[in-house]
């Protein structure tokens, strides 16, 4: 490239996003490679995930779907222009007016200008309450309308149609589905297939009308509108959604001369370039070989090829796509790979119907039997990954193939695809373009979970149909490089932390001793004993510092309290919800006075007094007992805080009594040993002042109950709790908390917060929801027993240490002396203590320690 | 059970163990054996030290500094025991250094080692030479 190119992008969807990240990763710096780049988006925010634009109906924000990490647009060489169309393109001058008149000359030109969806020309098409299905603005109107309709009706019974189906049936409206061709998803789904899926989407409430054509929408007489069909039929309706596919935006293309493909689109080679070599095209505005594609992984793939060839590479070019797809619609499972209509000559096909779970299944074989061309799933997909990769790699057929999608019968193995005979080059995650090879490299670096290949190689981060292969893949490679693919504890116990949890619930064992004897060897290590600690407490519940209990407990629940970096230990009295009386506030500066400790408020709102050595603590628990509070756990394998906004009892935008509600669930399950920590939340509307989506279980006030949202997570690595249940009653919430930290707390791996622990369920939030709402496995009853019987079984571990002389006796510095520990020494800073400095103590510029408080 | 433990040292680490051991000094009764709950440890203030005593299985005790050089405080004797790999160690409370307890080096450090200390059991009192 020359000195300083001038790169005009025009769109900033999904794929005029992913162009820019190319450029970014090839140049991190821009403005130092001579690149000068600006970047047109006509919506009035940066690139969003479209792909998952319907989990804005189940509570997903504009912010959850953006794709732009902040900051990405604020560097030198780069600039982000929002609200901006460009109205003409002047390829002679190399320049581009925008609609407000301003002009910007380029080097190179980039088109992601994507598509519009298809309004077919109906009369009465424009009237209020049609929509089309596309921005984060449509599905706002679309939101806003649905507050006031009984009924909707989407025209289009494709992919993105039934999609928009579920978000009004999820709207409580009675929703119909309207198809001009003879079958829902005609370009996906063959007419069995179809059939099956039919009677799939009515089983869910939503009404099928097929082979229907729309002449005119007029007044309504129960509704606001009716459609009348070309058989003078006629449906009324108060909302319509026209989904009937896309067109490519290729107008700006069209008048300045650009070559169009035969079906639209602007016409591109193998290098993402248009006619004028200037100017490429990219995403679902370009057609290649006459061909467009409406699938984000193609998109990004002419992305990538457009940004190598302005770099001035040439090995890579586009070469078309697979268009094979997997979804959950409403549920659904539904899969096409490949000629699903089996339009090769000559091939044959291998079909499986099961009309009583509605489950369809067929494999298109090549005419010699040898390959796999195409195959269609309906209600059960879990085939797709394997017949994907047999189709795209052109891999030898098994001999039966039909075993490939029958169900397996007793002793008999489903022919699976070994991965091994995978090639390298195969693509496991198309949307992220991950092949097999990459995903080896990570494991060969040291990353062997799900999560740590997602999080290194972006594999299944996108839309995440390729988990169950990619972990496949991990686990041969693990093998391979001589790895043990297990989850063992430790050298001790060669059980996961889940599988020891089990045999202590099953086999009623109460102490370590025991497990170690029954299921482990050796004496245990500072690994298995916590864990087997925090199990015993998750199923009995008994105090902590029994004796048998005591040797196994981490040096915070030993002492009741958090180490510090000098050992002395810190204080944080419970206080539920945030919630303290003056009196109580008083109390707590008292306390902290007397002992001299440092006091702060921590993020989880409660006072942390800090300086404290051991043989202060039971008095200065004494004391907070003595006031009303216990000491909490901020430290610990469990419930740590409730933290709540003020509610409807004061706030004047609140809904519902979220001090309340906190304060009832940090009661509840104070003292509830976990895999790792859980954190609440619990807002009082929407305004979420609480940060509960940020939490591990997060309540959010709706007018007409509490919405619950679980995993998400602050720290290290911040996740968006999500939606899993809307509207709930005081009483189900809690029933549903019990469940899912029951259910955690049975599966979880050690120190695997609920976040990666759900980044690594099999089958992901729909699982958990089946688990946990709608008791898929049949447990609810008993996780709630369970959860009840540690409820029941709680106690003030402070308390009870205090009040047993041989728990207390512990609580020294030293067996055969009352003096305190001379290395824990402080300094003043900013009117408190702090633990000097190793140079400060050799300074001695200390305070000296008090006199001590036996 | 035997009345007389001494700091279990294996073979292949004998000279070693002889060496940061204290090789002479005052024997010091400190506690009851009762004092020291099973696998876990107390410390004691000999002369001015702070020696780590732990009372594993079969009432075998080890004594070893108290100080944890990696995090710079008196905290070993509040760490979990265990073995790894047969061998006997102390978890430190802080950053989860291991120690052995026969011979004090450091599992993940094999440079740095804490000082152990002979440790007997006379007729249930807990005697430590320092």
């Amino acid at each position: 490239m020359n000195q300083h190119t001038r790169i005009v992008v025009v769109g900033n969807g999904m794929v005029g996003h992913y162009f820019m990240q190319e450029l970014v990763k090839r140049h991190p710096d821009l403005a130092a490679a001579n690149l000068q780049v600006t970047v047109l988006g006509e919506e009035p925010r940066p690139a969003y995930d479209r792909v998952h634009l319907s989990s804005f109906f189940s509570g997903s924000t504009a912010e959850d779907l953006s794709l732009v990490e902040p900051g990405f647009y604020d560097r030198p060489g780069l600039e982000l222009r929002l609200n901006a169309r460009v109205s003409h393109i002047d390829r002679h001058q190399h320049v581009v007016t925008l609609t407000d008149n301003t002009t910007l000359p380029y080097d190179k030109l980039v088109l992601a200008t994507g598509s519009v969806p298809f309004v077919p020309s109906v009369a009465g098409r424009d009237r209020e309450n049609c929509f089309v299905y596309r921005t984060i603005e449509d599905l706002e109107a679309m939101t806003a309308a649905g507050k006031t309709s009984k009924s909707g009706v989407v025209v289009g019974g494709g992919l993105l149609g039934l999609e928009c189906a579920k978000a009004l049936r999820d709207m409580g409206l009675d929703t119909h589905v309207v198809e001009f061709a003879p079958r829902l998803m005609a370009v996906q789904v063959d007419e069995a297939g179809g059939r099956v899926l039919r009677s799939k989407i009515e089983e869910l409430g939503v009404h099928v009308h097929t082979s229907r054509n729309t002449t005119a929408i007029v007044d309504g007489a129960t509704a606001r509108h009716r459609m009348v069909f070309f058989d003078e039929t006629w449906l009324e309706t108060d909302m319509i959604v026209f989904s009937a596919g896309i067109r490519p935006r290729d107008e700006l293309a069209r008048e300045s001369g650009l070559a169009i493909g035969a079906r639209g689109g602007i016409a591109i080679d193998d290098f993402s370039r248009s006619s004028d070599h200037d100017i490429y095209a990219i995403g679902e505005c370009a057609s290649w070989n006459d061909e467009m594609f409406g699938l984000v992984a193609p998109g990004y793939d002419m992305a990538r090829t457009a940004c190598a060839h302005l770099a001035g590479e040439t090995a890579s070019t586009f070469q078309g796509a697979d268009m094979s797809t997997k979804l959950k619609l409403m549920g659904v499972d539904v899969a096409s790979v490949g000629d699903a209509h089996g339009k090769t000559h000559g091939c044959r096909s291998y079909q499986y119907t099961d009309e009583v779970r509605n489950i369809y299944k067929k494999i298109v074989v090549s005419e010699d039997g040898k390959k796999l061309l195409g195959a269609v799933l309906i209600g059960n997909a879990d085939e797709y990954g394997t017949l994907q990769q047999m189709t795209v790699n052109n891999m030898a057929l098994p001999e039966n193939p039909e075993f490939l999608i029958l169900p397996a019968s007793d002793g008999k193995e489903k022919p699976g695809l070994g991965v091994d005979a995978l090639p390298d080059t195969a693509v496991l995650c198309s949307c992220n373009n991950v092949n097999k090879g990459e995903i080896g490299e990570a494991v060969a670096a040291g990353n062997c979970s799900i999560g740590a290949i997602k999080s290194c190689t972006k594999a299944g981060t996108a839309c995440g149909g390729c988990v169950p292969l990619v972990t496949q893949v991990m686990k041969a490679h693990m093998v391979k490089l001589g790895m043990t693919v297990n989850n063992h504890l430790c050298e001790h116990f060669p059980y996961s932390r889940q599988e020891l949890y089990h045999l202590v619930r099953v086999e009623q064992i109460r102490t370590f001793d025991e497990l170690l004897h029954k299921h482990g060897k050796g004496l245990g290590c500072d690994i298995c004993k916590p864990t087997a600690a925090s199990v015993l407490a998750s199923v009995w519940n008994d105090f902590i510092l029994k004796k048998d209990l005591a040797s196994l407990q981490d040096s915070n629940d030993y002492f009741l309290g958090n180490i510090q970096k000098d050992g002395s230990y810190s204080v944080v009295p419970r206080m539920p919800g945030g919630e303290v009386t003056p009196d109580g506030l008083i109390a707590i500066g008292q306390i902290a006075k007397k002992y001299k400790l440092y006091t702060k408020v921590t993020g989880g709102a409660r006072v942390d007094m800090f300086g404290a050595r051991v043989e202060q603590l039971p008095n200065i628990w004494e004391e907070l007992i003595a006031a009303g509070f216990e000491s909490g756990h901020a430290y610990g394998k469990s419930l740590r805080t409730v933290k709540s906004c003020v509610g409807s009892t004061w706030c004047r935008y609140g809904v519902d009594d979220s001090v309340g509600l906190a304060v009832q669930l940090e009661n509840r399950y104070k003292g509830l040993r976990a895999p790792h920590k859980i954190k609440f939340g619990v807002s009082g509307c929407t305004r979420e002042c609480a940060e509960a989506q940020g939490k591990d279980v997060g309540l959010i006030a709706t007018e007409s109950g509490w919405n619950l949202y679980v995993c998400g997570n602050g720290g290290m690595k911040p996740r968006h709790a999500e939606l899993i249940a809307s509207d709930l009653s005081k009483e189900d919430a809690i029933r549903m908390i019990d469940r899912f930290l029951m259910f955690y707390i049975r599966t979880a791996d050690r120190l695997q917060r609920t976040s990666t622990w759900r980044d690594n369920l099999e089958g992901g939030l729909d699982y958990l929801k089946d688990v946990v709402i709608n008791d898929s496995l049949g447990l609810g009853a008993e996780l709630e027993a369970q959860m009840q019987h540690v409820v029941d079984n709680y106690q003030d571990e402070w308390k009870t240490a205090v009040n047993d002389p041989e728990v207390r006796k512990r609580f020294r510095s030293f067996v055969n002396s009352v003096a305190g520990d001379n290395n824990i020494v402080f300094v003043k800073e900013r009117d408190q203590m702090r633990p000097a400095t190793v140079e400060e103590k050799k300074q001695a510029k200390v305070i000296p320690i008090l006199a001590t408080t036996e | 059970m035997s009345q007389l433990q001494q700091a279990a040292v294996s073979d292949s680490t004998a000279n070693q163990a002889a060496i940061s051991t204290a090789a002479s000094g005052t024997w010091h009764a400190v506690c009851a054996l009762d004092d020291i709950w099973p696998n876990t440890g107390v410390c004691a203030l000999v002369e001015g030290r702070q020696v780590a005593i732990f009372r594993l299985q079969d009432d075998l005790l080890y004594a070893i500094d108290n100080y944890d050089p990696h995090s710079d405080a008196n905290v070993i004797s509040r760490g979990i025991v265990g073995d790894l790999g047969g061998e006997r160690v102390v978890a430190s409370p802080i950053y989860k250094h291991h120690y052995q307890l026969s011979t004090g080096i450091c599992v993940e450090d094999t440079d740095i080692r804490l000082q152990t200390y002979p440790v007997e059991l006379r007729d249930g009192a807990v005697w430590v030479q320092v």
